[in-house]
């Protein structure tokens, strides 16, 4: 019988450097989220994603909306803006206009961004604003104490839909896609380097961008429908996701305990509202 | 030729196209609205002028955008405006108390008509001006301008801006349909000051973005300057982070009120019109306080003193000013196109020394000279 | 202040660099052992002052650097360090 090695002892290291430092308010960490939320993963892959991109963090600002994700934007080390619940787009939209050369991202939930923000989602979609939106979902409002979202699957258990819920969500891409989005990808906590491919090429690419990141919600979602720990939903996104790349975005749907689609659904150019605002400024004699 | 920013020289303009020249003149190169009756002639016109000057428009998808943008605008480094009416007034409310707590500085302009609801869209009216001044949730101090004339209009954009700044706040513009749409003439300064924003004295590694001046303003650093603020309209300690303790809320609403109310020299104007002699005063504002020049021509001619006293600045309320005006006078009229606001502060202001009477109409239509007279005599008869 | 860098961490040496955890972040979800491709890491037996179980390197030899265990962690707590990229103390 081999004799395993024994543990290795650790050594005890001060004044530690995590790899993501640079781009992290280190003195408010550790951060409010729930053991097995999605969220610090998405954060984490956010940062890769920058730190891949070579940005100057100066020309990075990032704004939030309301929810457990809005408080991404007070972990980030850049022009952070935390604004008011659904209204992260257009604060956006005016910081972008007002300073072109910012990567302006938005950086929120699915509650925020789709139910009460969602009529700032499907305009800025069809505008092209130059903004890139990143939407964490976890199928329910997380912060208020759990309760039904326009992404809640139908029969799924929330505190406000104690006996199932009896509305129909949103597939996000598709309403992306739909509403005119340039670039759109879905992919989940689980995804690793995957997860900051689809970060990057939505950061860089021209237009308005949209990344849906599928994470847990074990305190709330999870816990009500009986999905376990957090471990437990990235289980289940392991045995259930597909790995598709320009599928048709009416087949995102996401129903319980059937297979699921991920990857990149739309990567399209057309000009952005900047684009064809500037190029008449200049025609008619201002700088725009 | 590139097209002139400041259109000096003498115009023939309405009251909402001298809010758009204004708001240029002032610097204002940001315009975020949605469209609404009777403000569309502001966003019309600088929809026209913004793209020829280097400013941005945009029409956003409704007004809690347009606020949102406005804000996002001014963190961006620019001055920025929009403006609506009754119906966009109450839904940019939430992100009005956002402009308070972040101290983002922007110019509202609410172009008052007939109201609850739809009302009378086309319509005059003033009665938004307690939602003003407590429409968003909480408690909070805000400065609100009334113009009563095109000229004046311009005049107070420019002054609108200039608040903005010098307080970090947003500055709201309480104009009305009749105001708006009157054509007068307007005359453009060859210069107009375009107000600074403070700015961060330290390096970003020095820098407590909400760190209040001796004033309790603090300097404003924004996006892409190096400072990498965090801004949330959470209560929020001097580095801007989220402190959710009662002893930081208190201190931060208190300075956000105290820094405004510390300063009343600055922003409280008013205008006098024959009170020397009056026994009676006619306290009004905007369209209002214009018919109210003809209630007291009509009160002179039948032997009443009557005086008027304009507010300018609605909020925060001349409080000191209407108390001496209430030492020399005999009585006083609100004139006013609601069914009693300002109102309620005169005679809070008054203290009850002498007897407040309302002229009062709902809105749909400006007052008459009679009407006011008549108000004037009423006064008269109870106060002899 | 809770600054990062004045933390200590535990600091593991595997064939290509380092394992390094920062055990008052670790909230236990257990995401770095479950995913880790080699098995590398284990919860450990004892609890943080958070009362959660932080991992702990239990095969350094089979650890390639992959880098998964950083990835998937939400909180921070457990990154690694290839051989001399060292900017740690």
């Amino acid at each position: 019988m081999p004799v395993r090695a024994a543990r290795a002892a650790p050594e005890f290291v001060p004044r530690v450097r995590h790899p993501l430092e640079r781009w992290l308010r280190t003195d408010r960490l550790p951060h409010i989220w729930c053991s097995g939320c999605g969220l610090g993963t998405a954060l984490s892959a956010f940062l890769y994603a920058l730190d891949e991109l070579g940005w100057d963090p100066d020309t990075v600002a990032v704004v939030s909306g309301i929810g457990c994700a809005g408080r991404v934007a007070g972990y980030l080390r850049l022009d952070t803006y935390h604004t008011t619940h659904g209204r992260a787009i257009p604060f956006a939209t005016g910081l972008k206009l007002a300073k072109p050369d910012l990567h302006v991202i938005v950086f929120s939930g699915d509650g925020d961004l789709f139910a009460i923000g969602g009529n700032h989602f499907i305009h800025a979609a069809r505008r092209n604003m130059d903004i890139a939106v990143i939407c964490v979902n976890n199928f329910n409002y997380g912060m208020t104490g759990g309760q039904l979202g326009p992404t809640t699957p139908v029969g799924a258990r929330t505190t406000t839909s104690p006996f199932g819920n009896f509305e129909h969500p949103f597939n996000l891409v598709h309403l992306a896609a739909s509403a005119g989005a340039t670039y759109v990808a879905r992919c989940t906590t689980l995804d690793g380097r995957r997860l900051q491919k689809a970060l990057v090429e939505a950061l860089s690419h021209k237009g308005f961008t949209f990344v849906e990141i599928l994470a847990p919600c074990p305190t709330n979602y999870g816990r009500r429908n009986r999905l376990g720990e957090g471990l437990d939903e990235l289980r289940y996104y392991r045995e259930h996701m597909v790995i598709k790349h320009g599928a048709d975005p009416k087949e995102a749907d996401i129903a319980p305990g059937k297979p699921f689609l991920v990857g990149k659904f739309v990567d399209i150019q057309k000009p952005t509202y900047l684009e064809l605002y500037q190029a008449k400024a200049r025609e008619i004699g201002g700088e725009g | 030729m590139p097209a002139k920013t400041i259109l000096t020289g003498v115009h023939f303009m309405n009251g909402d196209e001298a809010i758009a020249e204004g708001a240029i003149a002032a610097g204002c190169r940001f315009f975020a609205a949605y469209p609404i009756t009777p403000q569309s002639e502001i966003a019309e016109r600088l929809a026209w002028r913004l793209p020829q000057i280097g400013g941005m428009f945009i029409q956003m998808e409704d007004e809690i955008a347009a606020i949102a943008a406005v804000l996002g605008a001014s963190w961006g480094g620019m001055k920025a405006m929009t403006a609506t009416s009754g119906p966009g007034f109450s839904l940019m409310m939430e992100n009005l108390g956002l402009a308070v707590m972040t101290e983002t500085p922007c110019v509202i302009v609410d172009v008052q008509r007939g109201a609850p609801s739809t009302g009378l869209p086309t319509l005059v009216a003033q009665g938004d001006m307690m939602q003003a001044r407590w429409g968003s949730h909480g408690h909070y101090e805000i400065i609100a301008l009334c113009p009563a004339s095109p000229q004046e209009a311009f005049d107070l954009t420019v002054k609108a801006f200039a608040l903005a700044e010098r307080f970090r706040v947003p500055v709201l513009l309480m104009t009305d349909e009749v105001v708006g749409h009157m054509y007068e003439r307007v005359e453009i300064p060859p210069e107009v000051p375009v107000a600074p924003r403070r700015r961060p004295r330290v390096p970003p590694e020095e820098f407590l973005p909400f760190q209040p001046d001796p004033d309790l303003v603090p300097p404003m650093a924004c996006a892409g300057e190096g400072y990498r603020v965090h801004v949330t309209g959470l209560t929020h300690d001097e580095r801007g982070y989220p402190d959710m303790t009662p002893e930081a809320h208190d201190r931060l609403v208190r300075r956000l009120v105290d820094k405004i109310r510390l300063f009343p020299e600055e922003y409280t104007f008013y205008e006098e019109v024959q009170l020397a002699d009056a026994e009676i005063a006619v306290v009004s504002y905007g369209i209002s306080a214009r018919v109210s020049l003809g209630g007291i021509e009509l009160a002179r001619k039948a032997g009443i003193k009557a005086g008027l006293f304009r507010l300018i600045t609605a909020w925060p309320f001349p409080d000191e000013a209407i108390h001496k005006l209430a030492q020399r006078v005999k009585g006083i009229v609100v004139v006013e196109l609601n069914l009693g606001q300002m109102s309620r502060e005169v005679e809070r202001a008054v203290r009850g020394l002498v007897p407040v009477h309302g002229v009062f109409h709902a809105g749909g239509r400006i007052h008459t000279p009679e009407e006011v007279f008549q108000g004037i005599e009423e006064v008269y008869r109870r106060c002899r | 202040m809770s600054e990062l860098q004045e933390r200590v961490a535990k600091r593991w040496k595997v064939p290509k660099g380092h394992i390094y955890v920062l055990e008052e972040f670790c909230k236990g979800c257990g995401f770095c052992v479950e995913f880790c491709p080699k098995k590398v890491l284990a919860q450990a037996s004892h609890f943080n002052d958070k009362g959660y179980h932080p991992p702990e390197v239990v095969d350094p030899e089979a650890c390639v650097l992959c880098g998964f265990c950083e990835r998937i962690c939400p909180d921070f707590a457990i990154w690694v360090e290839e051989e001399g990229k060292s900017d740690a103390g």
